[in-house]
């Protein structure tokens, strides 16, 4: 007993410098989204492209969708464009994924001279220039990417590009489940 | 130069005296119609956490989802919400990460009574090393066993400095003679 209290402080020490190993490589903005498990919230917005189309929720129903957060004065967002073509015209998940845009705090000209120039992944890009939807979803940057499923219910947002390795990671495995639970009627 | 080290040294005292006065207020204004909201303005944003620059409360932060949530929460106060709906709006939104008090609940009971607890163990630990006991005299005694082997150890050495023959006596009991 007595060996055991005096190697209490080693042990204890020892436990802390794991505790705050670990917290070396947690990453910060990592942080679960409030709005995982609700709906998208209720909006009504133009499209990029076109001043004149308004598009709600019900436009984003149906389908698996992605919807990625971007904006022409986002790096990272540049970096992980390529990847979102990528996406955008895999045979495989262009049937069952649809890949949405939600262009964020952003100049209209601008963000469609950068998909001319840049081509575009997106289905549409939702034109949201105060980030009103941006808030209501809880976005505090970009690129973000949330995944909802076919019911319109969000079930993954991820802050951060996407490239090659991060889609293997974060998001296939549950794109495969959700294409599964859809067409199992879930 | 004396005269130069002299004005940066007002120039910081001046600094220190107008910072401890003025509200360190972010880029943009906003004009309360009572003071009331005004001061609920300005607890609330420091009682927020910018959800990007995540050391900062919205008060403190320029990052632009900071300027975008105080003026939320600016129109928010405006339409007269309650303190408590403010903060469930921004809950529901950003999740539990943008309270700077977290509240109580079942994933935030280490944070609440963790160091109660910690105290109390250090309480207790204090305790068990007070009352235990300083060693008393009779635990010091030597038993009879010990007693016996004492003795036995006494009466061997008498033997050997009474006999001149012992290595180890001879020495003293020659140095001994030799002054008679």
């Amino acid at each position: 007993m007595n060996k055991i209290i005096r190697f209490l402080p080693l042990i204890l020490v020892i436990a802390l410098g794991v505790v705050l190993y670990r917290g070396l490589s947690l990453n910060p903005q990592d942080m679960p989204s409030a709005l995982v498990g609700k709906t998208i919230p209720e909006f009504s917005l133009s499209t990029l492209n076109d001043i004149n189309k308004v598009v709600t929720k019900a436009d984003l129903a149906g389908d698996i969708v992605l919807l990625n957060v971007w904006a022409t004065w986002c790096p990272t967002c540049k970096y992980e464009h390529p990847y979102l073509l990528d996406i955008a015209t895999d045979p495989k998940l262009k049937a069952q994924v649809k890949l949405y845009g939600l262009n964020y705090k952003d100049e209209r000209m601008a963000a469609m001279q950068w998909l001319s120039n840049y081509k575009d992944p997106y289905q549409f890009s939702i034109f949201d220039e105060t980030g009103t939807l941006g808030l209501d979803l809880g976005v505090f940057g970009a690129p973000e990417t949330f995944v909802i499923d076919h019911h319109g219910i969000i079930r993954k947002r991820f802050a951060g590009a996407i490239d090659i390795r991060v889609w293997r990671r974060e998001f296939e495995p549950l794109i495969k489940q959700l294409i599964i639970e859809k067409q199992q009627g879930i | 130069m004396l005269n130069k080290m002299l004005f940066v040294t007002l120039l910081s005292v001046a600094y220190l005296l107008v910072s401890n006065t003025v509200y360190a207020s972010p880029v943009e204004t906003f004009e309360f119609n009572n003071e009331v909201t005004k001061v609920r303005f300005q607890a609330l944003s420091k009682e927020l956490r910018c959800p990007k620059c995540q050391n900062q409360n919205l008060a403190d932060s320029n990052s632009p989802i900071a300027e975008d949530l105080r003026r939320e929460l600016y129109e928010l106060l405006q339409q007269g919400k309650a303190d408590s709906e403010i903060i469930d709006f921004m809950v529901a939104r950003y999740g539990e990460f943008v309270l700077y008090r977290p509240r109580v609940s079942s994933v935030t009971y280490i944070l609440w009574f963790g160091p109660i607890l910690l105290i109390f163990i250090g309480v207790i630990v204090v305790i068990v090393i007070l009352r235990k006991k300083p060693v008393s005299q009779a635990a010091l005694a030597l038993n009879t066993e010990q007693q016996e082997k004492l003795k036995q150890l006494l009466a061997d050495s008498a033997d050997e400095s009474s006999n001149p023959a012992s290595p180890s006596a001879a020495p003293l009991t020659s140095a001994i003679k030799e002054k008679e």
